[in-house]
C-alpha cells in the first residue's frame, strides 16, 4: 500500500515537471519531435531508478547526521551532510558514464537510441532533483527509494511525451508569431500544470478514512514545497487569514496532519 | 566607462535583453520557477546564482588549459558543487528560515543549465576578466526575469511586496479591498510561473520581431 501510494504520487501529484518544474531545460529543448522524446524519457527513468536508491544507499550510511556508526561508536557525532550536493552530483556523473560505457559495449543499438541523450542527463535538474527530494523527504527505505526514483521517471516520461505530443500537432494551427515555439510551450505547459493539479484529490479524497489515511502519509513523506494535496478552500482561507503566505502553509499543513 | 571598453560592456548588457538567457537561450529554467511565489525568495536566487556563476566562470577560465577535455563535465559539476555549498552553507547560518523555504533548489543551481551552459560555451575559451563580465551578465539576465516574475506574483497572489502590504489590508479592508478587490490566490500556485514567463516572451518577442522563431 505504501509503495503503491508513493508509486501513484510520484508519477502524478509531485510530477516533477508539473509540481516542481524540474528538468525543464531538456523538457523544452528535446520536446520536438515524440521519437526523441520517448528515447529522452526512457533513459530519464533509467538513470533515476539507479541513482536515486545509490543516493539513498549514500545519504543512509555515509552523510546523514551520525550515519557513520557502523564504523564504530566513536563516529556517531559526525554529520557530513554539508557534503551531499557534491557526493550526489558525483555519483550521478559517474553513474551516467559507466552506464553509458555498458550500453555501448553490450548493446550498441540501445546506445543508438539512448546513447546521445546520456550525456546530456548528467546535467539534467530532474536527475539531482531526484535525489535532493529523496533525501528532504525522507523516504524509508531502501524498496521505496527503487521505486521513488523509478515513479518520478515514469512522470517526467510522461510530461515530455505529451508535450512533444502537442508540439507536433500545433505546427498545424496559427499562433501569434511571437508566441511561436517557447512562448507557447510555456504556456501549454502552465496549462497542463493546472490540469494535473487536479491529481492533488487523489490523496487528500472526501471523507474521513482518506483524511486519515493521508496524514500518516505526510508524516512518512514530507510535504513538498508547493502544496498540491490542500483543496481549493484550505488555501483561500489561508491567503485570507495570514500576513505571510508560508507561515500559513506551514501552519494549515500542521493543522491537517 | 573607461574600466570597461565597448566590447565588455556588450557582455554584460546583451543577457539583459536580447540575449536572455531564459527567454532566449532557454537556459536555467529548471530551478527558477519554483521558488517565484514570493520576491525575497527570488532575489536571493539571483544573487545566489549570480554568485556561482561569476566565481565558477572566473575559475573555470583559470584552469581552462589543464583540464582534459573528455573528463570536463565532471569537473565543472565539482567546482560548480563546491561554490554551492559555500552559498547553501552561508545561508543556512544567516538566513536559516529562507533557506528551509528555498529548501532543494538551492541545490539545483548545481545543475542549472545557465551555469554549465556559459562553462561551455565562454569560459572554457575566454580568459578571467571576460568570463567574469559574462558570468555577472548572464546571471543579472537570469535576475530580470526571476524578480520581474516574483514582483508579479507576489503582488498579485498576496497583495505583498518583500512582506509589506501594498495593496492595503485584506482582513480589515482598507486601500485596494475597500472597494472589492481580491487577492488572486491562483498566482501563488506553481502553473502560473510558467504562464507570466510565456506572456514576459510575448511582450519581448512582440517588441523586437527578430527573436521570433520559425514555425
Amino acid at each position: 500500500m505504501e509503495h503503491l501510494e508513493l508509486f501513484f504520487k510520484s508519477i502524478f501529484v509531485d510530477n516533477m515537471i508539473f509540481a516542481t518544474f524540474l528538468g525543464m531545460c531538456s523538457y523544452l529543448a528535446v520536446s520536438k519531435k515524440v521519437a526523441t522524446a520517448v528515447g529522452l524519457g526512457a533513459a530519464v527513468i533509467f538513470v533515476l531508478g539507479i541513482t536515486v536508491p545509490l543516493n539513498w544507499l549514500l545519504d543512509q550510511y555515509i552523510l546523514r547526521d551520525g550515519a557513520l556508526v557502523w564504523l564504530g561508536s566513536e563516529y556517531a557525532s559526525y554529520d557530513l551532510s554539508f557534503l551531499s550536493f557534491i557526493l550526489f552530483i558525483a555519483t550521478i556523473a559517474t553513474m551516467v558514464q559507466l552506464v553509458e560505457i555498458v550500453v555501448e559495449k553490450f548493446s550498441p543499438s540501445l546506445y543508438n537510441s539512448l546513447g546521445i541523450f546520456l550525456p546530456l542527463i548528467a546535467v539534467n535538474c530532474a536527475i539531482l532533483g531526484g535525489s535532493l527530494f529523496m533525501q528532504s523527504r525522507e523516504i524509508a527505505s531502501f524498496g521505496l527509494a527503487v521505486n521513488y526514483g523509478i515513479s518520478s521517471g515514469i512522470g517526467w516520461f510522461l510530461a515530455i511525451l505529451t508535450i512533444a505530443a502537442i508540439r507536433e500537432k500545433i505546427r498545424y494551427s496559427n499562433v501569434p508569431p511571437p508566441l511561436r515555439g517557447l512562448g507557447i510551450t510555456f504556456i501549454i505547459t502552465g496549462l497542463m500544470a493546472i490540469g494535473f493539479m487536479s491529481f492533488g484529490g487523489m490523496l487528500t479524497g472526501g471523507d474521513e478514512e482518506a483524511t486519515a489515511e493521508t496524514a500518516q502519509v505526510s508524516e512518512t513523506v514530507k510535504p513538498a514545497l508547493e502544496i498540491n494535496t490542500d483543496t481549493e478552500n484550505d488555501l483561500l482561507e489561508m491567503l485570507e487569514n495570514s500576513e505571510s503566505n508560508q507561515d500559513s502553509l506551514e501552519k494549515t499543513n500542521n493543522e491537517i496532519n | 566607462m573607461a574600466l570597461l571598453s565597448k566590447k565588455d560592456r556588450a557582455l554584460i548588457l546583451d543577457p539583459l535583453a536580447d540575449n536572455n538567457p531564459i527567454t532566449i537561450q532557454v537556459l536555467g529554467i529548471c530551478s527558477a520557477l519554483a521558488i517565484t511565489a514570493q520576491l525575497k525568495a527570488s532575489i536571493v536566487m539571483a544573487l545566489s546564482v549570480l554568485f556561482v556563476l561569476a566565481v565558477g566562470n572566473v575559475v573555470i577560465s583559470l584552469i581552462r588549459n589543464i583540464i582534459p577535455s573528455k573528463i570536463r563535465i565532471i569537473v565543472q559539476l565539482i567546482v560548480v558543487a563546491a561554490l554551492v555549498i559555500i552559498v547553501d552553507q552561508v545561508l543556512k547560518a544567516y538566513a536559516y528560515e529562507l533557506s528551509k523555504q528555498l529548501s532543494v533548489f538551492i541545490g539545483l543551481i548545481i545543475t542549472n543549465c545557465i551555469i554549465m551552459g556559459r562553462f561551455e560555451a565562454f569560459a572554457l575559451a575566454n580568459g578571467p576578466w571576460k568570463s567574469f563580465l559574462d558570468g555577472i551578465g548572464n546571471a543579472l539576465g537570469y535576475s530580470v526575469i526571476l524578480i520581474i516574475v516574483g514582483f508579479f506574483r507576489e503582488l498579485l497572489g498576496s497583495g505583498t511586496l518583500l512582506g509589506i502590504q501594498v495593496l492595503g489590508d485584506p482582513i480589515t479592508k482598507t486601500g485596494l479591498y475597500a472597494i472589492g478587490y481580491e487577492n488572486n490566490g491562483f498566482m501563488l500556485l506553481s502553473p502560473m510561473a510558467l504562464i507570466v514567463i510565456g506572456i514576459i516572451i510575448w511582450v519581448q518577442r512582440s517588441r523586437n520581431s527578430k527573436l521570433i522563431e520559425e514555425n
